[in-house]
């Protein structure tokens, strides 16, 4: 194939910014500096697996499918409602969900604190209304929250885009031919609208898996995710070597997940079954 | 035509790289970056050194000593004064990371407490000069702890189950737990480190949050009853909200100094022997010491301290207060484990 002129810059930077980090990152995951020099080893990638990382990756994967389930419960409706002909023409509402992405996702996060926090506004209604208080902040409950608050555009974006785009006559032609609703949804809008959920469920579940900011704020350092733990050995520990490690499994589970997606995406190319 | 586009092409790609390889090029004025922890300067007294020098102060904070040692280890940045702990400064002077000073360029050294001259982790005093001290203990909320509180057994205590903040810092917190179990601080004994790790796993369940700076603003606001503190936080706490207390457990502590070294590699040597120096300057000493409440070495400054802050057991506890207390050892031959040790207390569930 020939490269176009304009490639090369775009290449340049690719290879600064993927490449080399990648096999950086493949280096320090397989070599161990010993006093004799450099050597291969695959001892960290062995204590990736030991059973305490292992409970924390496991939390981390699984707190990250209920963020994306949440996400695509609550997702698709708001996509289909703000696709449906009454607001299509408003563009306001899309504007709205837009809108809190442009302030920095650290602060928003921060404003949960104090909403959650002991003498917080959620916990001051409580109080008002004479209910029990709760414990919200520093809880599993508040990092799904966070995630599912800050994620939730970019599972509502991409079916918004699919649902808007469909051709509106195959609708119409279904109505015409007597389905209800409901069939039309499940026949037609739903089938159509895959690969909109496939590409916001791996938006959604790629940063869920690897937040770590989200659970340090809302976790406390008590949930640490495997995010935090990757954060911990370069920052805290300065262990490039386990760092890398587990930061190379992260990648091969997250690549598996994707080549699982486009199978599905694949399948569902055309919409033909459901 | 094409040929003219694959050579802007070609040129654009050399740009990317070169503007990566070397930076921004011209520095107008002197610059000088200073590695401080959080809330720890009266920030007023940065713009004065600038405006007295004419040097651009570059000013960021860590939150812990492990932090600011892998970020300068890791050569990503290059930072000319920073202000770690002792057992830090002792680790750094090691591994040849920091420069000597030249203590003819700062003769306000005079002013330092000789109590805080020569101490092991730089027994000839070549390469720090004392900024602040203090210890680890526990703030407490009186109306939330009714009983005394002299031990860190308290921090253990089932009644208090998610109303304790401990420190996001594996020295201080491990620390903690080695003193609750009657051991050194700096040991080296393995098992002990395993039962410390043990004794945390254990805690885990009763912790609110592990926490840095957020610590103050949370305790003064009444989110838990007892909290893992350094001193001068304690002190600043207090101020805002009476109803806190500080307390030196008497299974002992940890006893620490913070002090001003000089990274190897700076390019402005001269100027951060002047920015140290002017840190020493009384009248500056006085405001910083007055602003973040922490305990200062510098006999001038400790002279124009409000006398409430001086009988202070909090800020200046009597000698019996720190008669278990310990100071940190650099530990290189096992710090290794320390790093194991926090990181399973910090995945363990």
């Amino acid at each position: 194939m020939k490269k176009a002129w304009y490639a090369y810059p775009y290449l340049v930077w690719m290879a600064i910014f993927i490449v080399v980090p990648l096999f950086l990152l493949l280096f320090y995951t397989f070599t161990a500096t010993t006093e004799e020099g450099i050597r291969f080893t695959l001892q960290h990638i062995k204590r990736v697996w030991e059973p305490i990382y292992l409970m924390v990756l496991l939390r981390s994967i699984l707190l990250a499918l209920i963020c994306t389930v949440v996400c695509l419960l609550i997702g698709y409706p708001v996509a289909l409602i703000l696709a449906s002909k009454e607001y299509s023409q408003k563009r306001v509402l899309a504007l709205l969900f837009v809108i809190p992405m442009w302030i920095n996702f650290l602060v928003r996060t921060y404003a949960w604190m104090s909403l959650l926090g002991k003498n917080g506004l959620i916990d001051m209604v409580m109080n008002f209304l004479h209910l029990p208080p709760v414990q919200l902040l520093y809880t599993d409950h508040a990092v799904v929250l966070g995630m599912v608050y800050n994620f939730l555009p970019f599972m509502v974006l991409p079916i918004y885009s699919v649902l808007t785009k469909m051709d509106k006559s195959i609708i119409e032609a279904a109505e015409d031919l007597g389905a209800d609703y409901i069939t039309v949804l499940k026949r037609i809008i739903i089938p159509l609208s895959l690969p909109g959920v496939i590409s916001g469920i791996t938006m959604v579940f790629m940063p869920a898996v690897t937040t770590f900011i989200i659970s340090r704020l809302l976790g406390g350092g008590q949930y640490i995710l495997i995010g935090n733990l990757i954060e911990q050995q370069f920052i805290v520990v300065g262990d490039w070597n386990f760092g890398s490690a587990i930061s190379f499994v992260l990648t091969v589970i997250i690549l598996i997940s994707m080549g699982i997606m486009r199978k599905y995406d694949r399948e569902y190319e055309g919409g033909a079954i459901w | 035509m094409k040929k003219a586009f694959k050579i802007f092409g070609l040129f654009f790609s050399i740009m990317i790289v070169v503007g990566i390889l070397t930076g921004c090029g011209s520095v107008p004025k002197a610059q000088l970056k200073v590695y401080n922890w959080g809330d720890y300067i009266d920030e007023t007294v940065i713009e004065e050194f600038e405006k007295k020098y004419n040097i651009d102060v570059i000013y960021d904070t860590f939150a812990t000593n492990e932090e600011m040692y892998v970020k300068v280890k890791g050569g990503g940045a290059d930072y000319d004064v920073a202000i770690p702990s002792d057992y830090m400064i002792e680790r750094m002077i090691k591994e040849g990371m920091l420069e000597k000073i030249d203590f003819s360029n700062v003769p306000n050294y005079k002013y330092i407490d000789e109590r805080f001259k020569n101490l092991p982790y730089d027994p000839n005093n070549e390469y720090s000069v004392p900024y602040m001290w203090g210890t680890v203990g526990i703030l407490y909320n009186k109306k939330m702890v009714k009983e005394p509180v002299d031990s860190w057994k308290i921090l253990w205590d089932e009644k208090y189950k998610k109303q304790i903040f401990m420190l996001d810092s594996s020295r201080d917190s491990i620390g903690v737990a080695l003193k609750m179990l009657g051991y050194s601080l700096n040991t080296r004994n393995i098992d002990e480190l395993e039962q410390a790790k043990e004794a945390l796993i254990r805690q885990k369940p009763l912790v609110l949050s592990y926490v840095g700076d957020e610590v103050k603003d949370a305790m003064i606001s009444g989110q838990a009853a007892l909290a893992v503190v350094w001193s001068g936080d304690a002190v600043y706490t207090k101020r805002e909200n009476p109803d806190l207390e500080y307390v030196i457990p008497k299974e002992g502590s940890n006893l620490w100094v913070d002090a001003m070294v000089i990274l190897k590699g700076t390019k402005n040597k001269k100027a951060a022997e002047q920015f140290i120096n002017f840190m020493c300057e009384p009248e500056i000493a006085f405001r910083n010491a007055d602003y973040i409440g922490y305990s200062t070495p510098h006999t001038e400054a400790k002279k124009m301290l409000d006398p409430e802050i001086l009988n202070d057991r909090t800020a200046y506890p009597p000698d019996e207060d720190l008669k278990n207390c310990e100071v940190f050892e650099a530990l290189s031959d096992v710090i290794k484990e320390y790093d194991r040790v926090w990181t399973e207390v910090k995945a363990a569930r």
